[in-house]
């Protein structure tokens, strides 16, 4: 479930994140208890701790005394928006270097975006004709 | 209830041999730890001396504040199941086992022993010496967690466990740990499938204490770093190297501790590749004669 080598913790808060970003965990909804998590990934309840903590500290969650950790309401926009400023270094500098190294050439690669982007408009303007 | 273990320059001779060296840690109670070392580096010795089986040569080891060694109140709170899952005579059935731990044992939770026992198929009926390997390894098991004893040591007690029954056992500990917090100490071999279960581990070699520290930590120090051959010679100049390897003009070394997010963008800049490190392999070049951050 989590490659053995680097900090347990940090996976799991990568993890909640993901699921705060693809909507799986909404704002103010309870995520599982540290017990549930550590009986469900076969791990330490410190570790789940440290995790939660982590994302207390980034203001993703926030702690209900006496009754459990729930999603901050602007996580999601807050996680999106960090997402968005390191997507060009993190994802499509990557994308371009992977290009170069196998011999595509980058013209190809602006033609599928926009053909993806073409996609995409077709599907709004049909969205727009059933309304 | 649990209880925290304080180890001061404690020292263990058997006649010429000195197996424990001038030990000192101190363990707060309600974790779970693992006691890591190769064959020989004292784990055996160490559990048993805080466990009362053994008296120390010198030094202290308090358990709960107070001395361990023929003190009743306090070896009677400590369960030590050791490697051969020893917890009889061989001719003792498995039934009669546990009708004599739940004499001795004032925390014993038999309900619990008996569900374990159907879970884990230990024939009742069975001779202690008839067992196999893996099925006194797992009643060893079973007497540990079912003791429900404040402070509880398990000594490579999963010898001969198959990995389901490992895993099993695993879950076993981890909800009965929530459920009940005590002190747990384990040592084991199998350090990257039982560290997760591990708040601290605590690594001994010939007989002396190497560290001591938050698992996950200790899992954050380590870090290969891999790239052309130069460019790593240059970044690791000046660092704790555990391991150097190469291939054709390609490098991999495993650096100790020191990495902040500077350095790490500095190898990402340098045109270098920094992997986590798995915790068996930072322990195997920690405890190699030659290795070693000291």
């Amino acid at each position: 479930m989590f490659d053995d080598r680097s900090p347990i913790y940090r996976q799991i808060a990568d993890q909640v994140k993901a699921d705060v970003v693809s909507g799986a965990l909404d704002g103010d909804e309870q995520v599982m208890s540290t017990n549930q998590y550590a009986a469900y990934y076969r791990i330490n309840p410190a570790t789940v701790a440290k995790a939660f903590q982590q994302l207390v500290d980034e203001q993703v969650l926030y702690k209900k005394r006496g009754i459990g950790m729930f999603v901050s309401p602007t996580a999601r926009d807050a996680l999106r928006a960090r997402r968005r400023e390191h997507f060009f270094s993190d994802v499509v500098d990557p994308m371009v270097a992977e290009a170069r190294a196998v011999g595509i050439p980058l013209g190809e690669v602006v033609a599928r975006i926009e053909h993806l982007a073409d996609q995409d408009e077709q599907a709004r303007r049909a969205g727009r004709e059933d309304r | 209830m649990t209880l925290g273990i304080e180890v001061a320059g404690l020292r263990l001779r058997y006649r010429d041999v000195t197996a424990l060296d001038d030990l000192s840690f101190t363990l707060p109670g309600g974790r779970i730890y693992g006691l890591l070392g190769r064959n020989g580096s004292g784990k055996t010795s160490l559990l048993s001396v805080l466990a009362g089986f053994r008296k120390a040569s010198g030094g202290t080891v308090l358990v709960d504040g107070q001395p361990v060694f023929e003190n009743p109140g306090i070896t009677r709170q400590v369960c030590l199941i050791r490697e051969t899952g020893d917890i009889g005579d061989r001719d003792e059935r498995v039934g009669e086992a546990l009708h004599t731990a739940s004499r001795l044992r004032p925390g014993w939770d038999g309900d619990y022993a008996d569900a374990l026992v159907d879970r884990f198929e230990v024939p009742r009926h069975k001779k202690l010496g008839e067992l196999s390997l893996g099925q006194r390894s797992t009643l060893g098991m079973i007497f540990g967690l079912a003791a429900r004893t404040p402070l509880t040591l398990f000594d490579e007690s999963h010898l001969g466990m198959d990995a389901p029954s490992r895993a099993a056992f695993h879950d076993e500990l981890l909800a009965d740990f929530m459920a009940r917090p005590r002190t747990i100490v384990v040592s084991t071999h199998l350090i990257d499938e039982l560290s997760p279960l591990f708040e601290e581990v605590v690594i001994i070699d010939a007989g002396r204490l190497v560290l001591q520290e938050e698992t996950e930590a200790l899992r954050a120090r380590g870090a290969d770093v891999t790239g052309p051959a130069e460019a790593v010679d240059r970044f690791v100049a000046g660092r704790t190297v555990l391991r150097e390897r190469q291939l054709g003009r390609t490098k991999s070394a495993m650096v100790y501790g020191g990495l902040d997010e500077r350095h790490r963008r500095q190898a990402r800049d340098a045109g270098l590749d920094l992997g986590p490190v798995a915790l068996q392999d930072l322990f195997v070049h920690l405890t190699q004669p030659s290795g070693g951050p000291r």
